[in-house]
Formats: C-alpha cells, structure tokens, sequence
C-alpha cells in the first residue's frame, strides 16, 4: 500500500512521488488532496493530488521540504511506503466551459494548477498560464504545462529566467492589453494569492484560489482549517480548498498559519541534528 | 451477613496534585478484596431497580453476585453477554444518570458502585493469559460493511461477525475507536484499553479498514454493490462554534481539535511526537459537558496555570458526570458559572488576549427542562487569556448524508432511523450512535449497535 514507484527531484527541496493508490488514484478529481502521515509518531498533512496515472494505479505528488514532516517525507525512496495516505479529500474544482481561463501558480503552487489547468482544458478552455518562482531553479512543471496550455508566461522574482517580476505583473498586463479573461484560478503562497485577487477585483473577474490553511484530519471534524470567506467561518478541508478570492480574509489565513512557527522550527531543528547524529545517509542525494 | 457502609467502597486514585502533571489514568480500580467487599453490599433485589437504568440491560444483581462469590470468570461471561465493552463503560458511563441513579441502596446511602465494578471484572479479565473467545456461528456467506469504529460500529461487527456474517469495518482516521480514541483523555480512559477491546473484535475476525473515508472514497450506494447491508456510525463530529467576534484568531481551538492533538496524536509528547499544541498559561473552556471537562484538565496537564470552565447556566444544570466534576475541582479547574463570551480580542499578531464575557441570570425552565440562561445587560467585563477551547457540543457529520441520496435527515442533521431496528429510509442501510441520536453517550451508541445488528442479521437470514 502507498508504495513509491517513482521519485524525481524537481527542484532544491521540491521532490515528486509516484505513489501507487489504487483506490484514490481511482477516485480523485482535479483540486482535491490527500492527508498524509510518514511515521507513527508523525502528523497528518495535507498535500494536493498533481497529477493520476490510471495505468499504475497511482497519483503524483509534489511537495516543497519546509518544515519536519515534509523533510521527512523527503527522505523515502523508491519502494518505500508512506504510512498512511487518506483521500480524495475535499471538494473539486468547478470545471465548466468558461471561455478563456487564466491559470497563475506561483512556487509550490505550480503543482496544484496543473491538474485543473489540463481538465479546464480539456472541457474546451482558452487556457493561458502564468507561472512563477523565485528563480530559475525553483521553476517547476514548465514542460508540462507548457503542452497543456494554449500560452505560457513565466516569471521569476530575480529575474533569472522568463520575465522579472511576480505572476501578479503578468496577469495585470494581460488584463491590462483588454484580453478577455473570463476567470483566474490562482494558487500560491497566501500573499500572491491575495494579490492575484487585488489585480482582479476592480475588473470583477472570477477569481478561485487555493486554500492551504493548517489541517488535521481533513474530513470537517476539527476545525484546525477554519477560514473566513464573506465574513462567514468555514472549513477549508471540507467546504474548500477552493474559494471565491475576492472573499478570502487572507489576513487571518496568514495569521493562522504562523500559530506553530516556533513548535515547527523546535521540530525541524530537531530532525535535523537527529539525522545528523544517526545515519549521514545519502538519502536525501539519491537522483532517480 | 454484617451491616455494609451506607457508602460505596472507596477506589484508590492518584492524589490531584500528582496527576496534573501527568496524563496516566487518574482512578487505579479496585483490587480483588475491594471488589468482594463492594458486590456483598449488593441487596440482590428480587425486583432489581438498577437493570432498569442500563440502556442494554446488564443483568447487574447476577454479575455482582458473581463477583461477590469469587467467580470472577461467571462474572465476566454475564456481563459480555449485553455489553461487549466492560472496560469502558465501567469507566465512562454516567452511572449516576443510569445504573446507579435506580439502586435501591441509593435511597438510603450510596447506591451499589456499579461502574466500578463493571471495570474491575473488565480489567480483572485483561490480566488473564487467555481471553475467551466465544463461539463464532458458521459463515452465512453473507458481507455487511460498518462505517466507524466508534462504539456504535465497534458493536455491530462484533455481534454480526458472531452470527458468522462477514464483516469490514471502514474508518477515516488513522486509529479505530471513534471518540475513545480521539476525544476522551488518556487519564481518563488508557488509549491501550480501547487497542485491547478493538484487538478482541479483530479476533473475532471483524476486518478493519483504517484511513478510508467513505463517502469520498467509495459511497454508500457503492459499497452496497459489494455488501448485503451497511452501518452507519460515522458519530457525531462537527464542532460547534459561537461564530462571535474575534473566534478565529490564534490560540482559539474547538474541543475537538484540542482534544484530537493531544489523545490521537500525542500533542502532549511534542517534540517527541510531532504534532504541535499551544501550551496556554490562562485557558478559557467554554461549556459544562464531558467534552469541556476533558478539555479544562487536559489544559492543567499541558501546564496551565489556570484552567478556567466558563459556563452559562449554574452548576446544577451542567451536563458533565458528576465524577468528572469532582475531579476537575479536585485539581484546581476553576469555575465561572452564569458566564457566557461575548467577543475575543487579540494583540496585534492575532493572537487571542482577551476574552469579553457577559454575565447571565436563569429564567424559565426550556425545552430541556433546564433554566434558560439570559444575559443581563451592561455586564460585560474582560478577562486575560491565552487559549481558548470552544466546548459547547458536536453535531452530526454531514458526509455520509450529503453523499448518500435516499437517507432521510433530520432537524438537528442526524440520519433519521427507526428506534427498534436501527434501519434508514434507505433500503439495506442501518445507522446509530451519535449519528443518529446527535451527540449521547457510549452506552447508548453501543445498545443502538446491538439493536441495529439483530435487525440486520433477521434481515440477512430472510434473503
Ligand atoms: C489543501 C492543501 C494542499 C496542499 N498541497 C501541497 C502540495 O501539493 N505541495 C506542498 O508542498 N505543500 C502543500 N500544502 C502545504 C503542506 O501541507 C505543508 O507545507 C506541510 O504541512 C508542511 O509540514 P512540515 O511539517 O513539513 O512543515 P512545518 O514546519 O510543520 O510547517 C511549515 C508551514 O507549513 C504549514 N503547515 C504546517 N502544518 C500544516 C498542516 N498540518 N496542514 C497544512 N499546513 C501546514 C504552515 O504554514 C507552517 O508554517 C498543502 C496544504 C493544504 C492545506
Ligand atoms: C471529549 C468527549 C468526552 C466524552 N465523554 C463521555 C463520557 O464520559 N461518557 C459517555 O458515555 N460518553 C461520552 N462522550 C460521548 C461518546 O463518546 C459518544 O456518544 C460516542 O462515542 C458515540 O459513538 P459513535 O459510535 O456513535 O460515534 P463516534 O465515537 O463518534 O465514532 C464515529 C467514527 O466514525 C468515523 N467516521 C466518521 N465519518 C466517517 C466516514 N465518512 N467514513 C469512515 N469513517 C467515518 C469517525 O472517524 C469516528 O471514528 C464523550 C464525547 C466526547 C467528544
Ligand atoms: S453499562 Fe453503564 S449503565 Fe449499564 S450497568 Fe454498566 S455502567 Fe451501568
Ligand atoms: S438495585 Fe442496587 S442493591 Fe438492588 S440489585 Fe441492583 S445493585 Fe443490587
Ligand atoms: S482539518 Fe479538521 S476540520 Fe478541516
């Protein structure tokens, strides 16, 4: 079970998992993720579902190492098995004929737009996409997504490849240049996502983003994910992930997805030296 | 016969200022000789009153008598025989509402301790090499699908797979036991007596089926293609919030995943486990329920130095068992009756700071029968806090019903089922405990999966 068929290095700290699922790779629709959890003692995690293989039975994530769990998640290899691996979790993305869509990933966030950017597609969208990363490196998924989009933009923060700049830039020029844009799906860091809804406010464009509020068990039972949309509470994991961006409070989002700063610095600083004393392995260099 | 004490024979526990700063169970249970000594106060009534307090109806003068005689093993046997779960309800069941509140020598002292001694044969029996194992009837061919291992679910496997049908039990999270796993405390019921009681369903040969969430995995409608009859005991987990001013900022939980961090993923072991939990210095509980007990001495544990329980009505109305009540006082959970939340405040992080109260009278009694509380104007006052845990009640989770067309729902979002069968609107579909009753108690849960499963296996036998 959760077997690991393949493991590919995207980036510095961004891998990507094959992981053969059967059930969920059966099941799962663009936008939903699952709830992972890599050792006994270890914390369940939400990570969306990139990309299926029905051939293999299988789902593909891609995962940015930021804190212990996804450090330690970092460390498996082909073969290994992750303990437990929940899902399909949360609702999916409304794929509908809009016309022409935007899609804008930023950083991590790539990997989560390309499932929907391919089903929007694939319905019959205009798809144009923007996608960017602090630098060069970071870019991930630019091949793939390039084939599934009608255009492609990129930009990198130091300007290391494609345009300098944020996403945000791009998207306002093409707003900007009268392209009709009949909707944006933004999904990123909490602050372009915020942005990205700025730029489309005034010109009252549909714009969806992601969610990536702190979770536990992921089937609307605690409440860990709450968020605000229009004023009201809702539970990211199962009324979500998605939302109407221009009625996201991302103030409280970013607020509390500091609440476990210093804890998850504790743990990783932890893991580290843990890691360290036990095994240099060279796990974590393996290329595949 | 001498004259027995008018009270209950004592139980040995961890003395308050010990266990505040641990999470090992708080009561030790009774030895043999204290046990013997509590069953002889038993007056062996010939219409004994107590039976017509428990839900599943234990036969309570016959175990204790049991007990009374040394024969430990009978006891166990009679016991089993209505409730599978001993060790548990001994220890969680509000007996003072139940059992106990009926017993006879309640009118003139202490009634007979019950629960305690439902826990020691329940423990007695853990202690042997061998549990028995009853006798498993020989296999109908048939496949019934339990959604749940709450005590509902955990009920209905083990009396079917008895009946020789095939049972799979489906779970969403990653441990089996519904809200003894998760929600109620380690001190007050050891998560390894949950893992003994679920290890005895699986021998029976019950297969369990963790981290699958039905309705979003496989539906109901298509877990009937595969089963002749499902369960459902999916519990009642969707917290409740007050939806005032100032509810989401930091350091803000409800119970349920106050609880979740600390009992299912050991939030209390941090960094050993790897589950955070904010450690607040002034904890704020708001409700008068087991679930806002749990939470307030959890709170103590996790090194508060102090644990508040904000509570609107008076003391007399809490909903809490007595026992937990006593215990919370015992260690210094401090009480604020006749006090109800109004707005939180946070500093400029978004943390919570403040929380704004209002003070409340009772008026006439409501539909529960309890004093209504009303808020008397121009009260308000604030009080420094650090962590707030919202405990005012659970309802029904919605999945099962909003992905499982065909069931009927009811006012308060439970599955709608018939009191003497358990069964749904929905053909081939059962439902019970906290799903359909919205949150109970254990007890309850369990006599609805025994219910449920006589009705299924009569079922079951006629196709
Ligand atoms: C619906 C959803 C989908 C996601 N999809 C992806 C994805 O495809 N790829 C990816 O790299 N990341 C994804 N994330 C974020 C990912 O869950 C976090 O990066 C991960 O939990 C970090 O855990 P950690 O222990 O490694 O880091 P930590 O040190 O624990 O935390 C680092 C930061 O991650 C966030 N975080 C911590 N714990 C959780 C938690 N239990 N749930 C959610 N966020 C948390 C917080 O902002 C925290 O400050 C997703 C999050 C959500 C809610
Ligand atoms: C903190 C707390 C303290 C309590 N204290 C007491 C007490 O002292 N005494 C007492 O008698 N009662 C107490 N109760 C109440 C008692 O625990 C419940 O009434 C009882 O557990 C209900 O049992 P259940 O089987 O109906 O559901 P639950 O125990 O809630 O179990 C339901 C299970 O179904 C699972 N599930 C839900 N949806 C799905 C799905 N779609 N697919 C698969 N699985 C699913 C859940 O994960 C859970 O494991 C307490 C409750 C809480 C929360
Ligand atoms: S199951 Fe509960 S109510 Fe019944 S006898 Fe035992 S403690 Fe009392
Ligand atoms: S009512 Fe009390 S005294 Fe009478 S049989 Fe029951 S437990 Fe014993
Ligand atoms: S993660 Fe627990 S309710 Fe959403």
């Amino acid at each position: 079970m959760n077997k690991i068929l393949r493991k590919v290095i995207l980036a510095p700290d961004i891998k990507l998992f094959e992981v053969e699922t059967p059930p969920i790779a059966e099941k799962v629709q663009p936008g939903q993720f699952v709830v992972i959890r890599t050792h006994e003692k270890g914390e369940r995690f939400p990570l969306t579902v990139a990309d299926v293989n029905p051939k293999n039975h299988s789902i593909t994530l891609i995962f940015q190492e930021v804190g212990k769990s996804s450090a330690h998640l970092g460390t498996f290899k082909e073969g290994d098995e992750i303990l437990d691996v929940v899902g399909p979790l949360g609702k999916q993305s409304e794929i509908e004929l809009f016309g022409t869509v935007v899609c804008v990933g930023g950083g991590i966030g790539v990997a989560p737009i390309y499932p929907i950017l391919k089903a929007l597609k694939s319905k019959g969208n205009k798809v144009i996409s923007i996608i960017g990363a602090k630098s060069k490196n970071l870019l991930i998924l630019e091949e793939e997504i390039k084939v599934a989009s009608d255009k492609l933009y990129i930009t990198t923060d130091d300007g290391s490849y494609g345009k300098k700049g944020f996403v945000s830039n791009e998207l306002t020029r093409l707003i900007e240049e009268r392209i009709e844009i009949n909707r944006v799906v933004a999904i990123g860091p909490p602050i372009m996502m915020k942005v990205v809804a700025d730029v489309t406010r005034p010109y009252k464009i549909k714009t969806i983003v992601s969610l990536n509020s702190i979770m536990v068990d992921g089937t609307g039972m605690c409440g860990a994910c709450r968020v605000e949309i229009g004023g009201e509470t809702k539970f990211a994991c199962v009324d979500g992930p998605e939302f109407d961006g221009h009625l996201v409070n991302f103030d409280l989002l970013m607020n509390r997805l500091s609440i476990y700063l210093k804890e998850e610095k504790e743990s990783l600083d932890k893991f580290r030296s843990d890691l360290n004393k036990c095994c240099r392995s060279t796990t974590d260099n393996q290329q595949s | 016969m001498p004259k027995s004490s008018p009270q209950k024979t004592p139980m040995r526990e961890q003395s308050p200022k010990e266990r505040i700063h641990n999470f090992n169970e708080v009561p030790f249970g009774y030895s043999p000789e204290e046990a013997i000594l509590e069953a002889k106060r038993c007056l062996q009534c010939k219409k004994p009153k107590c039976m017509e307090g428990c839900p599943v109806e234990i036969d309570i003068p016959k175990f204790i008598e049991q007990i009374a005689d040394g024969n430990f093993r009978e006891a166990i046997r009679t016991m089993k025989d209505k409730n599978s779960l001993p060790a548990i309800c001994g220890r969680v069941c509000p007996q003072e509402e139940q059992c106990e509140k009926y017993c006879l020598l309640g009118k003139m002292g202490e009634p007979v301790a019950i629960g305690r001694l439902e826990r020691f044969i329940a423990d007695w029996e853990a202690e042997q090499d061998e549990i028995e194992i009853p006798e498993i009837a020989p296999t109908t061919g048939k496949k019934v699908a339990v959604v749940g291992s709450g005590p509902a679910g955990l009920t209905v496997a083990g009396d079917l797979t008895k009946l020789g049908h095939k049972v799979v039990i489906f779970e969403a999270l990653h441990k089996p036991g519904g809200v003894l796993i998760y929600g109620i405390p380690e001190f007050r019921l050891p998560k390894a007596i949950v893992g003994r009681e679920v290890e005895y369903i699986k021998k029976l040969g019950v297969e369990l089926v963790l981290s699958y969430v039905v309705g979003k995995l496989k539906t109901v409608d298509e877990l009937l293609e595969e089963f002749d009859a499902i369960f459902v005991g999916t519990g009642a987990g969707l917290p409740w919030f007050m939806f005032l001013p100032g509810e989401n900022y930091n350091g803000i939980y409800s119970a349920n995943e106050y609880l979740t961090r600390s009992n299912l993923m050991k939030a209390y072991l941090f960094p050993e486990y790897d589950t955070p939990i904010v450690k607040g210095k002034r904890v704020a509980v708001i409700g008068g329920g087991n679930v806002a007990m749990d939470s307030a001495r959890t709170a103590l544990r996790l090194g508060a130095k102090h644990s508040m329980i904000i509570y609107r009505r008076s003391k007399v109305e809490m909903p809490a068992r007595n026992e937990e009540i006593e215990h919370a006082e015992a260690e210094g959970v401090e009480f604020h009756f006749l006090t109800n939340p109004v707005a939180y405040h946070a500093d400029k992080n978004g943390w919570v700071r403040e929380m704004e109260c209002i003070r409340m009278e009772l008026g006439e009694p409501d539909k529960s029968g309890r004093r209504r509380p009303i808020p008397i104007e121009g009260s308000n006052f604030k009080s420094p806090v650090d962590v707030v845990v919202v405990a005012i009640g659970n309802s029904p989770n919605p999945l099962i019903y909003s992905t499982t067309p065909g069931l009927e729902q009811g006012k308060h979002g439970n599955i709608v089922t018939d009191e003497a069968t358990g069964k749904t609107s929905k053909d081939r579909v059962w439902a019970g405990g906290d799903i359909a009753t919205g949150a109970a108690t254990v007890i309850l849960a369990m006599g609805a999966g025994r219910i449920a499963a006589r009705s299924i296996h009569e079922y079951l036998q006629i196709t």
